[in-house]
C-alpha cells in the first residue's frame, strides 16, 4: 500500500516550515535512514530521513514552497510491488494537528507556535510617547530587536560581550545571538559549558572587574542553578559595600511557560527576582520595548535580570528606526487608552490583555490596557493614575498567583488607590500548580483572553 | 582530626608517588605526555627551591605584616567578647603566613585578589588601614563599607580587593571572572582566589576550574587548608585530602606548600605566579595551615582536642618562626618587642576609633541599593 510523506515537524511547537530542498526525485529506490529533504524554519534546518522503503512516487509539494502546514502530505511512497507512477495523492490536506512532534532535549530547536507568531493582535496599540512624533516604523521581530540591541551596544562599548551556552557557534538555541559571533568574534561571543552556576558567577565577577557582560540562560529556569550568584553575588554587592563595588550585567534568557515542555521548562521567575532589592528586572513583550529596554540594560550600572519570552521571540511588531533608540527603565506604557477599567500586564500576557480589551470593546467596555515592562523598581505610579481614572482594575499574569507580580499590584492598589477602588481588585494568574505536559491541561493551567474578559466583566459588574 | 601542616618531612614521605613511573609497563610510558608533566611541574620547580631567599629586611616586613594580623584579630575577638562586633566573625589567627607570603609577590597595581569571609587577614595583607577595618566590624559609618558590609564584606576596589564574601564557594567563580576581566582586558595582571578546605567540596568551584583550564584564565587558586570546615575535620568531609591534586581532572598544575612558612609560601608564589604570568593558565596552590581560633566566634571547640591546637603553636607559628630566622640574623629580642609594642598600639588606636566613630546615618539604610535612579 502506498506511503503517504507528511510535512515533519522539528519540535513540538512547530505548525508549518518550508521545504528547502527534495534530495531525492520522483522514481527513486529509498531506503530507511536516506534523506528525503531539507525542511527549515526561521531558526533551524532539518533533515527530513525516510522510515520506509520503496520508491518516491509522486511529489506533491515543490522545493522552496514556504508555509507548509505540519502533517501536509508532501510525497507518496509506492511500497513493494507497486507502481510509483499509479501511486498519487489520496488527499493532500494537512490534518489539523501535528502528528510528528520529535521533541528533542532542551538545546535543540524548540520552535515557537508558529501560529503565535503569526497570530495577528488585533488592537493597534498606542504609540509609546518616549518615540518621537513621525518616526518611522520597521516590522521586525522580537529576536532581532533583541539581537539588534546587543549588537549596537556590542559596537558601542568595547567592555560589552555575551557568554552563555550555545550563544555563538550555535547561533544561540533560541537564535537571540545570530550573527553576533560572526561580528564580534569568539573573544565578545563565548561559548559556555553547561555550567551556570559557573559561569553565571563568571559573569558577575567580571562586572566586578569592569566589563559589561550579558550572561545568556538558555532558559531562565536553569538560572536556578546560578540564582545564588544572581542575588548573593551581583544583586547585594554595591549595598555591602558601601556603594564601593559594582555589578553592571545582564541576565538575560527566555522566562515564562514554553509549549509542552512540562513543568521544570516552564515557570515565570518574575516574581522571584522582583522581590530582590538590588535588582532591576525587566520583563518586554513587544519589539520596540525589548529593543530600548534591552539597550537602556546594557547602559545601567546596576544588575538586571531580562525576562523575555520564547513565545513571543517570533512575533513581528513595529520598531521605531532609530539611531540609538533606549528606552527609560521603570516605566510602564499605557498600550491602550481606556476608560471603563485597567488590566495591567507585562510580558506574554499583555498580548492576551490586547486582545481580551478589543473583544470587550465590541461588548460597550472600554479597558486600558497597562504593559509594565519593568517589575523592578515598579512604576507604582502608572499603575495607580490609570486605577484612578477607571476605578476598576484586573492583573493578566503568565505565571502562579501566590506572591506573584498580581499580589503586589493588588497590594499597592489597596494600600495607596482604596479610595479609588469601586470593586475588588482581581488577579488572573496560571493555575497554581506545576505545569503538565498534556495538551489539554497544559491550557487550562494557563491564562488566556477569555479569563481576563470574564474576570474585566466581574470587575465591571456586567457578569 | 585535622590533616597537618605538610612539613619537609611529609612532603619527602610523599615524593615517591610523584617520581617518574618507572615500574610502568612501556606503552604507559608513551602515553605521559609533557602535558602530564605539567601538572607536577610546579610541585617540582617548587620542592627544589622551597624557601625563599628573604633579605634581613624582608623578613622584618613579614613579621611586621603577620604581627600586624595576629593582634589586629585578638584584638577583634576581644571587641566581639564585648558585644561591640556582631554577627559572624570569623579570625585568622595561624593563617597569617598565607596571605602574607602570596600577597608580597603580587603586583599590587595589575593584580586582583577576592576571598571568602576570613577576610580580615587578607586586607591589612594589602596595607589597608585597621582603622576603616575595625569600624566595619563594629558597624560604623567610617567603615570601609560604611557599616553595611559587616566582618564577611569588605571590598576595597582601590587596591583590587574583591571582597570578602559570605557564600562559602562564591568567591572562586567571581575570581574566575575577575581572571576573565584581565585577560579580556589584556591588563597584564591575574586574580589571586583563596577559598578553604571547606568550599574546595563546592560544585561551583570544579566548574571553575573547568572554565580557567578551558579558557586558559590568569588566576591562581588557593585553598587554605585549615584542617576543618567549620567543625568537620578534612578527612570526614573530602574523599581526597590532598587538595592540590584536585585540579588535575582539568590539566591545572597543583602545589603542595607549608602554609604555616611564610617563606615557603613566598617561594611557591613565586612559581605560581610566574607560571600564570607567563600565560600558561591557571595554578592550584594547596597552603597548609592551621586556625587556632574557630570557626567563628560562636565555635563550641568539641570537634578537636587542646592539645592538638597547642601542639601546633608550640611547633608550627609562623610569627615565631620568622622571629627565630631574625633573631639568628642578628636581630634582638628587644628590636623585636618594640615592634610588637608599636603594633598593639596601632591595633588598640583602631579599636578606640572603631568604638568611638558614629553608626552610619539613619539615611545610609536607603543608599547603595541601586546605582542609578529610575
Amino acid at each position: 500500500m502506498a506511503i503517504e510523506l507528511k510535512m515533519p515537524a522539528l519540535s513540538p511547537t512547530m505548525e508549518e516550515g518550508t521545504l528547502a530542498k527534495w534530495l531525492v526525485k520522483e522514481g527513486d529506490e529509498i531506503a530507511p535512514g536516506d534523506i528525503l529533504a531539507e525542511i527549515e524554519t526561521d531558526k533551524a534546518t532539518m533533515e527530513f530521513e525516510a522510515i520506509d522503503e520503496g520508491t518516491v512516487g509522486k511529489i506533491l509539494v515543490e522545493e522552496g514552497t514556504e508555509n507548509v502546514a505540519v502533517g501536509t502530505v508532501i510525497a507518496m511512497l509506492a511500497g513493494e510491488g507497486e507502481d510509483a507512477s499509479d501511486v498519487s495523492a489520496a488527499s493532500a490536506e494537512a490534518p489539523k494537528a501535528a502528528d510528528a512532534a520529535d521533541g528533542e532535549g532542551k538545546e535543540i530547536g524548540r520552535e515557537p507556535s508558529e501560529a503565535e507568531i503569526t497570530k495577528p493582535v488585533k488592537a493597534e496599540p498606542k504609540r509609546d510617547p518616549e518615540i518621537p512624533h513621525g518616526t518611522n516604523m520597521a516590522t521586525v521581530t522580537v529576536r532581532e530587536a533583541l539581537r539588534d540591541a546587543m549588537a549596537e551596544e556590542m559596537r558601542r562599548d568595547e567592555r560589552v560581550f555575551v557568554m552563555g551556552e550555545e550563544v555563538a557557534q550555535y547561533q544561540g538555541a533560541y537564535k537571540v545571538t545570530q550573527g553576533l559571533l560572526d561580528e564580534f568574534g569568539p573573544k565578545r561571543v563565548i561559548d559556555t559549558p553547561i555550567t551556570e552556576y559557573g559561569f553565571a558567577g563568571i559573569g558577575a565577577g567580571a562586572a566586578m572587574g569592569g566589563l559589561r557582560p550579558i550572561v545568556e540562560f538558555m532558559t531562565f529556569n536553569f538560572a536556578m542553578q546560578a540564582i545564588d550568584h544572581i542575588i548573593n553575588s551581583a544583586a547585594k554587592t554595591n549595598y555591602m559595600s558601601g556603594g564601593q563595588m559594582r555589578c553592571p550585567i545582564v541576565f538575560r534568557g527566555p522566562n515564562g511557560a514554553a509549549s509542552r515542555v512540562g513543568a521544570q521548562h516552564s515557570q515565570n521567575y518574575g516574581p522571584w527576582y522582583a522581590s530582590v532589592p538590588g535588582l532591576v528586572v525587566i520583563a518586554p513583550y513587544d519589539s520596540s520595548d525589548a529593543k530600548g529596554l534591552m539597550k537602556a540594560a546594557i547602559r545601567c550600572e546596576d544588575p538586571v535580570v531580562f525576562l523575555e519570552n520564547e513565545l513571543v521571540y517570533g512575533r513581528s511588531f513595529e520598531l521605531p528606526e532609530l539611531d540609538d533608540h533606549v528606552l527609560p527603565i521603570g516605566k510602564a506604557r499605557i498600550m491602550r487608552e481606556g476608560s471603563d477599567v485597567t488590566i495591567v500586564s507585562y510580558s506574554i500576557g499583555v498580548g492576551l490583555a490586547l486582545e481580551a480589551a478589543e473583544e470587550l470593546a465590541g461588548e460597550g467596555i472600554d479597558a486600558e490596557v497597562i504593559d509594565l515592562r519593568t517589575l523592578r523598581p515598579l512604576d507604582k505610579q502608572a499603575v495607580l493614575d490609570s486605577l484612578a481614572k477607571t476605578n476598576r482594575l484586573v492583573i493578566a499574569e503568565e505565571g502562579w498567583p501566590t506572591c506573584s507580580i498580581s499580589s503586589e499590584i493588588v497590594a499597592i492598589c489597596m494600600e495607596e488607590g482604596f479610595d479609588h477602588l469601586d470593586a475588588p481588585v482581581t488577579r488572573v494568574c496560571n493555575e497554581d500548580v506545576p505545569l503538565p505536559y498534556a495538551a489539554n491541561l497544559e491550557k487550562m493551567a494557563l491564562i488566556d483572553t477569555p479569563r481576563i474578559i470574564e474576570a474585566v466583566k466581574k470587575v465591571c459588574y456586567k457578569v | 582530626m585535622a590533616k597537618s601542616p605538610r612539613t619537609s618531612k611529609a612532603t619527602a614521605k610523599k615524593a615517591p608517588a610523584k617520581k617518574p613511573a618507572t615500574k610502568k609497563p612501556k606503552a604507559a610510558e608513551a602515553v605521559a605526555t609533557d602535558g602530564d608533566f605539567v601538572l607536577h611541574s610546579l610541585q617540582d620547580a617548587h620542592e627544589k627551591n622551597p624557601r625563599y631567599d628573604a633579605s634581613v629586611e624582608e623578613m622584618m616586613e613579614f613579621y611586621e605584616q603577620m604581627l600586624l594580623i595576629r593582634r589586629f584579630e585578638e584584638k577583634a575577638g576581644q571587641l566581639y567578647g564585648l558585644g561591640l562586633i556582631g554577627g559572624f566573625c570569623h579570625l585568622y589567627i595561624g593563617q597569617e603566613a598565607v596571605a602574607i607570603g602570596l600577597q608580597s609577590a603580587l603586583d599590587k597595581d595589575k593584580d586582583s585578589v577576592i576571598t571568602g569571609y576570613r577576610d580580615h587577614g587578607h586586607m591589612l595583607a594589602y596595607g589597608i588601614d585597621p582603622n576603616v577595618i575595625m569600624a566595619e566590624l563594629t558597624g560604623r559609618q567610617a567603615g570601609i563599607s560604611k557599616g553595611k558590609g559587616g566582618s564577611m564584606h569588605m571590598f576595597s576596589t582601590e587596591h583590587k580587593f574583591y571582597g570578602g564574601h559570605g557564600i562559602v564557594g562564591a568567591q572562586v567563580a567571581l575570581g574566575g571572572g575577575l581572571a576573565l576581566a584581565h585577560q579580556y582586558s589584556e591588563d597584564g595582571g591575574f586574580c589571586l582566589a583563596y577559598f578553604g578546605d571547606g568550599a574546595a567540596n563546592q560544585g561551583q568551584v570544579y566548574e571553575t576550574f573547568n572554565m580557567a583550564a578551558l579558557w586558559n584564565l590568569p588566576i591562581v587558586f588557593v585553598i587554605e587548608n585549615n584542617g576543618y570546615a567549620m567543625g568537620t575535620a578534612v578527612t570526614r568531609s573530602s574523599a581526597e585530602t590532598e587538595f592540590y591534586r584536585r585540579g588535575t581532572a582539568f590539566r591545572i598544575p597543583g602545589m603542595d606548600v607549608n602554609g604555616m612558612d611564610v617563606l615557603a609560601v613566598r617561594a611557591a608564589a613565586e612559581v605560581a605566579f610566574d607560571h600564570v604570568r607567563c600565560g600558561k593558565g591557571p595554578v592550584l596552590m594547596e597552603l597548609n595551615t592551621y586556625r587556632y581560633r574557630g570557626h567563628s566566634m560562636s565555635d563550641p571547640a568539641k570537634y578537636r582536642t587542646r592539645e592538638e591546637v597547642q601542639e601546633q603553636r608550640d611547633h608550627h607559628d609562623p610569627i615565631e618562626a620568622i622571629k627565630k630566622a631574625l633573631m639568628e640574623n642578628g636581630k634582638t629580642e628587644d628590636e623585636l618587642k618594640s615592634i610588637d609594642k608599636a603594633i598593639r598600639s596601632r591595633v588598640a588606636d583602631s579599636a578606640d576609633f572603631a568604638e568611638n566613630s558614629p553608626e552610619p546615618e539613619a539615611a545610609e539604610l536607603y543608599t547603595d541599593v541601586l546605582v542609578e535612579e529610575y
